[in-house]
């Protein structure tokens, strides 16, 4: 196993859709077409600027029956590790990036008898392009879609005018709320729930479903969590018999990378389990912070997700 | 240079035989003097020249004979094919993979030229020149997937991936070793594989699963599995055991040479793009003991291969009945030198 | 041929989703055990949004009967054979909708029926609460000729379709909610193993 093939791109558009988000349209640089894709999938998205750095999971929100080129959509994060920040500052058009082939960790559940998406915010990114496959295969879907404000909110007016009353815009400022309850009450068996957005709206989904009799089965989530910066801490590496500094803004994936060394990883964000590591050795506390694991095995401190969690302590040994 | 097809059969007579080249080119599983389980999975990246992984698809000298087969096989049992209905997409995929594969290959066989969705399909050994709409099932005379594998050989299982898992939810599956598509359709990785003996037990299955789970587009792996057959029967499934169970009593010590068949199964996995799912191929190659033994590296090691065969793994495979006299008829194509590693002949 | 049996769906046990907006009970014979068993640690107010489908089969069909009803469910219906009980099923299920949590509880074959109405509307068959009661009989399918043996206690059998003589491997199809029959005398016709009463 190793890490996911990587494809060089350029930059033909880049686009400030709303003062926050900058989509981007990527063609391959070597040869006429990128990989097809299903709704739902993503890139990791890699670039380096001298001393600035960014490998980042963006949901690709092209067509997936146009291969010709990718297009992605950033959300500036103010307070980010800066990855988000240095796209919006220095990746214009005409630059080269470096993405990895697509990978689906949030897919279309075809069995569905309808399916509802629920978008909060830049969590329409992934249903730009399941949106397109859904309607050209003829599914039954509808889409909810929650901004703040019209000016803010992003793709609503093209996907209106693309499914009609097939899309619902909710905007904050005009007290709209999504009428989830409503929604979830009535539907025909077999249908299933997709939601993407901000973490609080993707608990408050998940949880308004369950409330609602919703099984499990039915309710799919797309939840990436962004490494989140702690303090300075070492890792050995026990089959490489190296020590590797983690930085407070780096994440352990990263700092091995670094180094020189190629871990496996998907979604880089705690949701797929591929980069899950072996724990040697754990003087201290593993700072969980996947979605992965079970909570029994977070609690026997025998494994971590090297992409999003953390140590504090006086020593750690992975198996790598 | 085209390929030459040969006109023969898998049932009746059992005419198939294996020239030189097939020989040469047939996948030859073992690469050291003993066996176990294995996941062994790698990349399904090009092989040498001649050989069954010089193409991602492979299509040799019994291409012809192999599909007659096929048409048979369905003709008296149609529920070999299958597919829940949330599979449609996965088959388009199937046939893109599956046309674009086999015309890039062998281009003095096959043609296929795309204009947008407006497709033209040229299969010249099987005389079939079609045009159809990609995506419109109303277009071609047989559903996707049955379409193009009825002109691919090996068998084909497409695999949905939901709940971090694999489902069984499609498949043409003529010619398979002891498994009912019609019974496992629908079943999860780990409940079609219940039966296999031995390796859930050392986690196999979940190193397999959470590696496949993970496949990439663009990144198709392999891997390499077998069993024995008496007489080249293709279909070898459960539902006719009744009637091709009796073969195994029929090898007599004069007859193994003709009569057992090593079988290989070229298992190929594809992640296929719009449909997220998987293609499971499971192609099966037949080569005699007569003609392994034109090999002499290769019988040196099948010898010893079944010599130190685990019992159960020899009941799972059904070879118990004619086991020793095959090890007995083999012994005398082993003259005890060592053999070299790999599986290529010296 | 012997195999262990991890394509065999586990049954743990029956409990009450405390946020279905129906709770729709379908049980069999001995099942009914189970339901009761359920009442006995469900929420406050569990059965006035329940519908109990009862197939009153066996020798205790009346009193369980009586003691299902005293649940006060706000629909119980009671129906006579697996068949029946599966045609109110699927009449209930057309009109079901989201927030519908399906129970199961009785034989094998009986649950197995349940899960295949459940999958032909699209419930996953994991979010269907399944409990195993009552007898161990087998519904079989032969693999040869694809017919349904009901009611199999022992091994082998003989097909009551096409009468070969089938062992019963220990492998099942949630799909056709069946074991897997294979002629147990394929290699040498007549050489079949004495009858074991396997599943009582």
């Amino acid at each position: 196993m190793s890490a996911p093939a990587e494809i060089r791109v350029r930059v033909t558009e880049a686009e400030a859709v709303t003062p926050a988000i900058k989509r981007l349209k990527l063609v391959p640089v070597t040869s006429n077409a990128l990989p097809d894709f299903s709704g739902g999938a993503h890139t990791v998205v890699h670039y380096t600027d001298g001393p600035r750095h960014v490998r980042n999971p963006y949901s690709l929100m092209g067509s997936p029956f146009d291969s010709s080129a990718y297009q992605i959509s950033v959300l500036r994060v103010p307070d980010s590790r800066g990855g988000s920040a240095l796209i919006h500052d220095s990746v214009n058009e005409g630059t080269e990036i470096t993405i990895t082939s697509p990978i689906n960790l949030f897919p279309i559940d075809r069995r569905a008898r309808r399916h509802i998406l629920i978008a909060g915010g830049i969590g329409i990114t992934p249903f730009m392009a399941m949106t397109a496959q859904l309607d050209r295969e003829g599914a039954d879907f509808q889409l909810h879609y929650a901004m703040r404000c019209r000016d803010t909110g992003a793709y609503w007016k093209v996907l209106q005018g693309l499914y009609g009353h097939r899309v619902h815009t909710y905007f904050d400022d005009s007290n709209q709320t999504l009428p989830l309850t409503r929604l979830l009450d009535g539907q025909p068996l077999g249908t299933h729930l997709y939601v993407c957005g901000p973490a609080g709206m993707i608990d408050w989904v998940l949880k308004t479903a369950r409330h609602a009799g919703w099984p499990d089965e039915n309710v799919h989530y797309e939840r990436f969590a962004a490494p989140p910066p702690g303090n300075t801490f070492a890792v050995e590496l026990a089959k490489s018999k190296r020590t590797i500094e983690v930085g407070p803004r780096e994440s352990v994936l990263e700092a091995i990378e670094a180094a020189g060394i190629e871990p496996q990883f998907l979604c880089r964000g705690g949701a797929c389990g591929q980069c899950e590591t072996a724990v040697v050795c754990a003087d201290g506390t593993l700072q969980h912070n996947d979605h992965y694991l079970s909570d029994d095995e977070k609690a026997s401190g025998k494994k971590m997700m090297i992409c999003v969690s953390r140590f504090e302590g006086a020593r750690l040994v992975l198996d790598l | 240079m085209g390929l030459m097809f040969k006109d023969e059969t898998y049932r009746g007579d059992f005419t198939f035989y294996n020239s030189p080249e097939a020989i040469r080119h047939f996948p030859f599983p073992f690469h050291e003097d003993k066996y176990m389980y294995a996941v062994n999975i790698e990349p399904h990246a090009p092989g040498p020249k001649g050989s069954a992984y010089e193409f991602p698809i492979d299509v040799d000298e019994h291409y012809v004979a192999d599909m007659k087969d096929r048409a048979i096989v369905l003709a008296e049992d149609p529920l070999r094919c299958q597919s829940l209905p949330h599979m449609i997409t996965a088959e388009w995929d199937l046939v893109e993979l599956l046309m674009t594969s086999m015309s890039e290959a062998y281009p003095e066989h096959f043609t296929l030229t795309r204009n947008g969705d407006a497709w033209h399909w040229i299969n010249r050994p099987l005389g079939i020149d079609d045009e159809f709409t990609f995506g419109d099932t109303s277009t071609l005379r047989y559903p996707p997937m049955e379409y193009i594998t009825r002109q691919c050989q090996g068998d084909f299982c497409l695999l949905d991936q939901r709940d971090g898992d694999l489902w069984m939810d499609s498949g043409m599956v003529t010619s398979q070793a002891d498994w009912s598509l019609d019974f496992d359709i629908g079943m999860s990785f780990k409940e079609w594989h219940a039966p296999v003996p031995l390796a859930h037990e050392v986690g196999i299955f979940d190193r397999a699963l959470k590696f496949l789970l993970a496949m990439q587009i663009g990144r198709p792996v392999r891997r390499l599995n077998w069993t024995m057959t008496i007489n080249p029967r293709l279909d070898t499934s459960p539902e006719n055991y009744h009637k091709w169970g009796t073969d195994r009593t029929t090898v007599t010590p004069e007859n193994v040479g003709d009569k057992v068949h090593l079988r290989v199964e070229l298992q190929a996995l594809w992640r296929l793009p719009r449909s997220n799912a998987i293609v499971f191929s499971i192609r099966g190659y037949l080569i005699k003991m007569r003609e392994v033994a034109t090999i002499p590296k290769w019988s040196r090691r099948l010898h010893r291969v079944l010599k130190t065969l685990p019992p159960e793994l020899a009941a799972y495979k059904g070879l118990t009945r004619y086991q020793q006299m095959t090890i007995d008829w083999l012994a005398k194509h082993d003259d005890g030198a060592p053999t070299t590693p790999g599986v290529w002949p010296e | 041929m012997t195999e262990p049996m991890l394509s065999r769906p586990r049954y743990p046990g029956l409990s009450a989703d405390p946020h279905a907006k129906l709770n729709l009970i379908v049980c069999e014979g001995e099942g009914a055990g189970a339901v009761l068993d359920l009442a006995a640690k469900a929420p406050d107010g569990f059965f006035s949004r329940a519908a109990i489908l009862f197939c009153a089969t066996g020798a205790s069909g009346s009193t369980y009967q009586t003691k299902l009803e005293s649940l006060q469910p706000a629909n119980f219906w009671v129906l006579p054979s697996i068949a029946t009980a599966m045609f109110r099923l699927k009449g209930v299920l057309a009109t079901a909708t989201m927030g519908t949590r399906l129970y199961a509880a009785g034989t094998e074959p009986f649950i197995g029926s349940v899960l295949q109405e459940a999958l032909a509307v699209g419930i996953d068959f994991k979010s269907v609460f399944t409990e195993h009661r009552g007898s161990a009989k087998r519904r079989i399918q032969c693999v040869h000729c694809k017919g349904l043996t009901e009611d199999v206690t022992a091994s082998p059998f003989t097909c009551a379709h096409c009468g070969l003589t089938l062992f019963v491997r220990d492998h099942y199809s949630r799909r056709l909610g069946a074991f897997q029959g294979v002629c147990v005398d394929a290699e040498v016709p007549g050489e079949v193993p004495p009858v074991e009463e396997l599943y009582p």
